[in-house]
């Protein structure tokens, strides 16, 4: 079937001081459909998009977009033209309300003034044909993050965009909000409206993409109709290796070394609205893994346990004594460690080093009358460097000049140096390219072994099947389920979500 | 019944506070300023506070465009100098010269500020500050180092400060006027809206299409020509430019910001509240004034608890918010 | 062909990059150097010792708050309340001189440290933006100072106090330049060896990653005030040990703003991250140098304040952080 092209960029290349980003890449997109964009990180994704929108200005190639040939140098250029983009770090104006940020910098005025009235309406009208029914006066911040990305795309679609480029829209969504957006992505191809789907995810991309094209290194792997392709094809396209050990891989339960001791219990944990009475048991050298949508608490206990926020009620032991965590410097004096999903914001000291970041946690321990020992920090730095595989051209290179998946290594090394017993991971490999997803689950396995305790938050089903000796299932505060061993499966969960969870259908957990 | 009395009790008292805490400490100022010295409510004294407040209020009223924009402009002070330096210079061309020409150098040396700002990437505190100490050296060198004084025939240039319309004193109607203005600009127009937008989220208001640079520099344009309006009336009621003029107005211009309840880090807040702020720590003033016999410098210590107990009280109110 | 041109593209692009690196390193004090060899060259009687000594020792007051400040403002923060605390200090430990001169210049200190360590307290404690709190102790102690002596200037004679001031170590070396050099070099000790330092630079970078990394973050916030406010009111009891009189109207007044220019001159950056101690001593010995240079030239002060304010904008605009 011949598809009209509504995008076409042909010999596109970019470089960055002593980097080549993107090297003769070609990228396609035909009117009216949903195409995958996909790599690891630095692969060139995230250059091409950029250069699309005119973040970033292209050193050779040409765009050509609706018939016209087009070179953005300014994201506003990108957007008059058509282009829209809903990003990861929703860029909206959260004190702002709803309405207003869907009509910022295109003002409905009267006579001069703002009509607030008219604003109102339009809005109201724009997400009410996206099936999304809220009251469009209140400030964006106060909504919840699958509203605030709908009010991206409510944006997008009023400003009669012709591409809508999605990085990672799923990334902070649960099952359910994920389907009110296959269905706007849908309604979007309805009306002609194509859309980027950037994302690590290959299920999604299997259920809602026509076409993908995978970047690797900054060139073109290929370009593909995802029915000609199985995920497995994919994935060995994407990291250039035989990935079904990763794909169908479930754990051996007899492999696991679970001790007896009780590392940590929690005891009817309530805080507030989000945790209505949580119990939950970590063993010793067990992997826990917490599942659920968004908004079932697990953030929540999982921050309750490390002392970075505190419960109304609620008991904590550790080793059957009972403990009071203030602070996150208290839980980490019983040798807990806690790797927060947002990197960015609650993990990594941007300026700093590496051999800073990785030491920052256990610098007390290197330290004598509050005075560093350089010696020891070398040596600490060194020995995890090697074992965590880490790329890095030295030690002191500063850490943001790294990819994300070397990064969380390095998140994970400050605290496996303090020799933990108990560590938390919260979605431990969101926004990893494949190659390090796999290093950094097979390292999950080899603390466990060595006896450390895990508690793993996922929104990756099969991720937590993969890893896990048991997973506790939270649903609004509340552990509906707890699944062990041999009755973990992707259905399973599923299953126990469902329970309770009125709307859902039965198709949705076939 | 309690119950209900309860419930209104704890919803209105804390929407009270949230929206409406500056007004509700000017009220229970304003009225223990009353009861405690009769001469706190006589014509004479509350034109006076007026006038006083309305030039700090200016200040304040340009210091809150920029700060809502999440930045922060300390030269304000030197702009008084400055202004008043020139329009003292120039009252013998005539009243309208003599206003119009000191505010246009100081929008400009806001636009400079501005394009220091956007242009060069240096961080709002320290591009004002660096232009403080400049535009105070500028007002120094222009009179060497003494003050101007007002020429005596320029009766419709001293009316400005000093003259009354209906009743009100002249500085009081245009601080009141600014004020209304501000809001409407807030409230209704694209410009006041995306001010609040860059405060809110500079990065997201970039990325869907406002002209951020200009926004940024246009504020600090407003806070360079209130300034230098605030800077007029004052050497029209002194009689003099007074290169000194202005010392620690920007602190004072801050305080009324902060007191009304705008957020320094920008995104939110309203013209009102600065207007209520310049009034309270004119009422306090005042009260000290009155006092007569304490040392006024007790009024600063004072002043600087009032502050920390306000500050304190949005911070918690702030903290209620979020959740 | 196109490769060549290409490949010659990048090596221009990264020339240009280090080239700009190092002005970034080396510009303040490219500055300080040009400063001083142009003032030997054309201000009378600069390039002599005792005009040396001088500047060091007129320097030495902001230095100290520099000091403090450099580190505060690496933190994320900022104290605008050192002025008022230098004047506190001063009256203080001026007032009890009568209990001997160490104990009441501790004293002062120590009084220094509760207001700093008071402000660290609401910054951590109720999240407080620090130029709020410290404005309020601006406002508030600079009173209290004045308070204290009814505003009046209180002369004194006391010469165990005065060594602080006048002291001149082999009849030369000033010992406000032996403090200044110890002060630095604790300062700078202080801040890159030990945790406490590396506390401060990783919360200025990233307070929420610091304190999920286990940083006491509540305690480090109070020793960063309490730190330099005890700077400050060293930096008082040194001026007042000079003056042999304590006045809190006019000691300290807009100090703050000058330690501030030194640190951003210095390249320390303002929204917190690595503190650039070495940076903010160039910082302030340029500033200084160009007060008295302009003195010297009997050029009047107020074209110092032009010059002054041109050069912290192109200081500050050389060094930022480009890659941010």
């Amino acid at each position: 079937m011949e598809q009209k092209l509504l995008l076409e960029m042909t010999g596109i290349s970019k470089y960055f001081v002593g980097v080549k980003a993107l090297k003769d890449v070609s990228f396609k997109v035909g009117v009216g459909e949903v195409h995958a964009l996909m790599g690891e990180n630095g692969a060139g994704k995230s250059t091409l998009i950029k250069i699309l929108t005119g973040v970033y200005t292209k050193d050779s190639g040409e765009i050509k977009f609706d018939g016209k040939v087009i070179n953005p140098t300014s994201s506003l250029q990108a957007q008059q033209a058509g282009i829209s983009t809903i990003y990861q770090e929703l860029n909206l104006v959260p004190y702002l309300s709803i309405c207003e940020n869907i009509f910022l910098g295109r003002e409905i005025k009267k006579n001069g003034l703002i009509d607030w009235k008219s604003t109102e309406r339009e809005a109201t009208a724009v997400l009410k044909d996206m099936g999304i029914e809220v009251d469009v006066r209140q400030p964006l911040n106060q909504q919840s993050t699958a509203i605030q990305q709908m009010v991206a795309i409510a944006r997008a679609i009023s400003i009669n965009a012709k591409l809508v480029i999605m990085d990672e829209p799923t990334s902070s969504l649960d099952e359910k909000e994920v389907a009110i957006l296959f269905k706007v992505i849908r309604k979007l191809k309805a009306q002609n409206i194509s859309v980027i789907f950037i994302s690590h995810r290959i299920d999604e991309i299997f259920e809602i993409c026509d076409n993908l094209t995978i970047l690797k290194d900054g060139e073109l792997v290929g370009e593909y109709a995802v029915k000609d392709l199985t995920k497995i094809d994919l994935i060995s396209k994407m990291i250039g290796r035989d990935a079904s050990t990763i794909v169908n891989y479930k754990k051996d339960y007899s492999c696991s070394k679970i001790g007896d001791k009780i590392v940590c219990r929690a005891k009817n944990i309530r805080q507030g609205v989000k945790l209505q009475g949580i119990d939950l048991e970590i063993r010793q050298g067990e992997v826990v893994g917490l599942a659920g949508l968004l908004g079932a608490g697990r953030t929540e206990l999982a921050k309750i346990i490390f002392g970075s926020d505190a419960c109304d009620e609620g008991e904590l032991e550790v080793h059957g004594n009972k403990v009071k965590f203030r602070l996150p410097k208290d839980a980490i004096g019983m040798n807990f460690a806690f790797c927060s999903e947002d990197r960015k914001v609650e993990g990594i000291i941007p300026h700093m080093s590496v051999k800073e970041n990785l030491t920052l946690a256990i610098l007390p321990k290197l330290s004598k009358l509050g005075i560093v020992s350089t010696k020891k920090q070398d040596e600490i730095v060194h020995h995890y460097i090697r074992r965590l595989k880490i790329k890095t051209p030295h030690a002191n290179q500063k850490i943001r000049n790294l990819s994300g998946g070397n990064q969380q290594k390095v998140l994970l090394a400050r605290w496996l140096c303090m020799n933990p017993q108990l560590v938390i991971l919260d979605e431990p490999t969101r926004g990893i390219d494949v190659g390090a997803k796999a290093e950094i689950e097979a390292l999950i396995q080899e603390m466990a072994a060595e006896g450390i305790s895990v508690l793993m938050i996922s929104s990756e089903l099969e991720e937590l099947v993969r890893g896990c000796d048991r997973i506790a299932v939270l649903r609004d505060g509340r552990k509906v389920k707890e699944l062990v061993g041999e009755q973990i499966s992707q259905q399973s969960i599923m299953k126990a979500i469902a329970q309770g969870h009125e709307g859902l259908k039965q198709s949705d957990v076939s | 019944m309690s119950q209900l009395v309860e419930k209104i009790n704890s919803k209105s008292i804390k929407g009270f506070l949230k929206g409406q805490g500056a007004l509700v400490a000017f009220a229970v100022l304003f009225v223990l300023a009353s009861l405690r010295y009769e001469q706190f409510l006589t014509f004479l004294n509350i034109s006076n506070i007026l006038r006083q407040v309305s030039m700090i209020g200016l200040v304040g009223i340009g210091m809150t465009f920029v700060i809502l924009t999440g930045g922060i402009d300390l030269s304000v002070g030197s702009m008084v100098a400055l202004a008043g330096v020139l329009a003292a210079n120039l009252s013998g061309q005539g009243m309208l010269v003599a206003i119009l020409v000191p505010i246009a150098v100081t929008a400009l040396l806001g636009l400079v500020n501005g394009l220091v700002i956007t242009k060069m990437k240096i961080v709002p505190f320290v591009a004002t500050l660096a232009m403080m100490m400049g535009i105070r050296g500028i007002a120094y060198i222009s009179t060497g180092e003494v003050s101007v004084r007002v020429d005596k025939l320029s009766t419709g240039f001293t009316q400005l400060a000093r003259g009354f319309v209906f009743n009100i004193p002249i500085p009081a109607l245009i601080f009141v006027l600014t004020v209304i203005a501000a809001s409407i600009v807030l409230k209704y127009s694209s410009f006041g809206r995306h001010v609040l937008a860059v405060g809110g989220n500079e990065e997201a208001s970039k990325m869907m299409g406002l002209n951020t640079n200009k926004i940024k520099t246009m504020v600090y344009v407003i806070s360079g020509a209130l300034s230098g309006f605030a800077g007029v009336i004052l050497a029209s009621r002194l009689g003099a430019g007074q290169p000194v003029a202005g010392e620690g107005w920007e602190m004072t211009a801050i305080a009324s910001v902060v007191l009304g309840g705008t957020l320094l880090s920008g995104g939110v807040g309203k013209f009102s509240g600065t207007f209520i702020g310049a009034l309270i720590i004119g009422i306090i003033t005042n009260m000290f004034n009155m006092q007569g016999n304490i040392n006024t410098w007790w009024q600063n210590v004072l002043m600087g608890a009032l502050l920390l107990v306000v500050v304190v009280i949005q911070s918690q109110v702030a903290k209620h918010k979020k959740k | 062909m196109q490769q060549n041109l290409e490949v010659n593209k990048q090596d221009a692009k990264l020339t240009n990059m280090h080239y700009k690196e190092l002005i970034r390193k080396y510009g303040a004090l490219a500055v300080l150097i040009l400063l001083i060899v142009v003032n030997s060259v054309f201000t009378p009687n600069f390039a002599n010792i005792n005009t040396a000594w001088n500047i060091l020792i007129q320097v030495s007051t902001v230095m100290l708050v520099a000091l403090g400040m450099t580190v505060v403002i690496s933190s994320g923060g900022i104290d605008i309340s050192v002025g008022a605390i230098m004047a506190v200090a001063s009256i203080t430990a001026a007032k009890l001189l009568g209990l001997g001169v160490l104990p009441a210049m501790l004293i002062g200190l120590l009084v220094a440290a509760c207001f700093g360590a008071f402000a660290g307290f609401m910054v951590a404690h109720f999240k407080i933006q620090p130029i709020i709190i410290t404005l309020t102790l601006m406002i508030s102690v600079r009173g209290v100072a004045q308070v204290m002596n009814n505003s009046q200037l209180l002369n004194f004679t006391e010469p165990k106090f005065s060594y602080f001031g006048l002291h001149r170590f082999f009849g030369i070396i000033p010992i406000q330049v032996v403090i200044m050099a110890v002060a630095i070099g604790i300062i700078y000790f202080v801040v890159k060896r030990m945790t406490f330092g590396r506390y401060v630079e990783a919360m200025g970078d990233n307070y929420h990653a610091s304190r999920l990394s286990g940083i006491n973050t509540f305690m480090t916030t109070i020793a960063i005030y309490a730190l330099s406010a005890v700077m400050a009111g060293g930096a008082g009891l040194l001026e007042t040990a000079r003056l042999s009189a304590a006045d809190a109207n006019a000691i300290g007044r807009l100090v703050e703003l000058d330690a501030i220019a030194a640190v951003a001159v210095g390249g320390t950056p303002l929204n917190g991250g690595k503190a650039n101690v070495i940076g903010t001593v160039i910082g302030a010995l340029i500033m200084q140098i160009l007060t008295v240079a302009v003195n010297m030239n009997n050029i009047p002060y107020s074209y110092a304040l032009v010059l002054k304010s041109i050069i912290i904008i192109v200081a500050v605009y050389i060094q930022r952080d480009r890659t941010a």
